[in-house]
């Protein structure tokens, strides 16, 4: 099964990532992270994202746009990143969750991905 | 052979079989809701079939074969409908004489996975591998039955799409799991249990039970817990004869004739008692379970061990903050000769909890009996009897408002 790991992260573990002080230490463990998942041969895709001060959200209220800076919520938690992992099951996926940074310090939340839409017509 | 006899044979099979027919049709797509659908089918499919053809030598192949061709058809009714392929599927081919696997440990560890809302993991077990109905499970664990429905219909589904794996869990989550199954299967039990003098005697229940956590000491005979499950429901099988007299009037333990005890499932659950220890790992189970064992010694000793129940009841506290382990240790403190302090530990619980919880109402009779509080002790069992919903109980406690206290 498919699932997707999305990587919460707090505004400490953002700014973690620029410091020249915790630099090294941030990515070193991410990079280990996601080479074991590498290694095991589970990732199907992934992706870290810039930070929450970088998000833009839309919504389209009364035919109109409104264009807001920052994320849809300000929540101690941002999403960091993704991953998409192939694994047997909901365990071992979250075997995975546990081992990313980021569920030290804030979350990782796992979902199943719904499998393919059947091709429109057939 | 008749209708009748097919349906009291299908029946049968429904209740000896249900949780071990469940838990074999949900291992192959985690889908328990769609299992116990394919099961109902099969069992109607019986009703028709069996009147014909006889009874099955193997009823529960039988409708295992049945179940899975329902489980089939469904699934190949929602996936696909052009592909050609020829319906081999209704063909009933059970084979008579292949052994069914038990799969219910499995299942019951499957739902005290820590993925599940944890108010929904015990009532889960219950139903789908003993087949309790919802209504039941709601008044044993004293919730809303339209609640508790839903709660059960989110967990299946929660079961089935988020992909739990369907194993024994691994070393590291074992106690934890264990426990949830542990207190599933005495919730079972105390169901069966109470409902063991009505007409429809659940007997199977507290039999089912005894089974399962008998299943539980052989796969793990390095835990002392299921071992002290075990002896604590045979204390209680044990005394079973002893505590009804020859009208049917309830007779409590400290008047039960021992000779009526059934001296070898005393032994059984001695010696389990005894074999627990050898782990020194201390637990609910084996806790109550030696707290059985002190009041079976009463009839060899003479007296009841006051001190060591008192001591039990206090680390029973400590392993579970129930309500019945503080009831149980505020009338061993009264019983031992300080009423106030019962009383005290009685008042000290959540009232939310206790105005119709009936243990508590008895409990506080007694206690304010031995503290020769008669206006109070009067109110208890006024409101204890109102509580009470079994006939013989209820005589039992009406008789005690015109005893004299002992």
């Amino acid at each position: 099964m498919h699932y997707m790991l999305i990587l919460n992260e707090t505004a400490e573990d953002f700014a973690r990532r620029m410091d020249p002080a915790t630099t090294g230490e941030y990515w070193g463990g991410w990079n280990a992270f996601i080479g074991a998942m590498a290694q095991a041969g589970v990732i199907v895709k992934g992706d870290g994202l810039q930070g929450p001060h970088s998000a833009t959200t839309i919504r389209i209220r009364d035919g109109k746009r409104i264009v807001q800076d920052g994320p849809f919520a300000d929540t101690k938690e941002q999403l960091g990143g993704y991953f998409v992992i192939d694994v047997p099951d909901l365990d071992t996926a979250l075997d995975w969750a546990a081992r990313a940074p980021s569920a030290l310090s804030a979350s990782v939340e796992v979902r199943p991905v719904l499998p393919p839409m059947p091709a429109p017509g057939a | 052979m008749t209708t009748e006899t097919a349906r009291r044979a299908a029946e049968q099979a429904a209740r000896s079989s249900y949780g071990r027919l469940v838990a074999i049709l949900a291992a192959q797509d985690r889908n328990i809701a769609a299992a116990e659908d394919a099961l109902s089918d099969a069992l109607l499919a019986a009703l028709d079939h069996w009147p014909r053809t006889g009874i099955p030598a193997n009823p529960d192949a039988w409708l295992l074969t049945a179940a899975r061709n329902r489980q089939r058809n469904a699934a190949r009714a929602r996936t696909l409908r052009q592909n050609a392929e020829p319906d081999l599927l209704l063909t009933l081919t059970p084979s008579d004489d292949a052994p069914i696997p038990d799969e219910r440990l499995r299942l019951l560890f499957v739902c005290a996975h820590p993925a599940i809302d944890p108010a929904a993991r015990a009532p889960l077990m219950l139903q789908t591998i003993l087949g309790l109905d919802a209504a039941r499970i709601a008044r044993a664990f004293l919730v809303e039955p339209a609640a508790l429905s839903q709660r059960l219909v989110r967990a299946k589904a929660r079961i089935r799409d988020t992909g739990l794996r369907f194993a024994l869990p691994d070393p590291a989550d074992l106690p934890d799991r264990l426990a949830e199954v542990l207190d599933a299967l005495y919730a079972a039990f105390t169901q069966g249990w109470d409902g063991l003098d009505t007409p429809d005697a659940p007997e199977a229940l507290t039999g089912e039970a005894i089974w399962l956590a008998r299943l539980l000491t052989h796969w793990l005979p390095e835990e002392p817990e299921p071992k002290g499950l075990l002896a604590l429901m045979l204390y209680c099988t044990a005394r079973h004869a002893a505590r009804r007299d020859a009208t049917g009037a309830f007779i409590p333990l400290a008047a039960q004739d021992s000779r009526l005890w059934n001296r070898d499932q005393i032994i059984e659950a001695e010696n389990l008692l005894t074999a627990a220890a050898r782990a020194a790992r201390f637990g609910r189970y084996q806790c109550e379970a030696a707290i059985q064992s002190v009041h079976i010694q009463r009839p060899i000793t003479g007296k009841l061990n006051l001190a060591a129940l008192r001591t039990l009841y206090d680390l029973l506290v400590a392993h579970t903050d129930g309500i019945g382990a503080r009831i149980g240790r505020a009338v061993i403190l009264a019983e031992s000769g300080d009423p106030t302090a019962g009383l005290a530990a009685l008042d000290a619980l959540d009232p939310a909890r206790i105005t119709t919880h009936q243990p508590w109402w008895v409990a506080r009779h007694r206690i304010a009996r031995l503290s020769g509080d008669t206006a109070l002790a009067e109110t208890a069992l006024v409101q204890a009897i109102s509580l009470t919903e079994d006939p013989a109980t209820r005589a039992f406690l009406t008789a005690q408002g015109n005893a004299s206290p002992n």
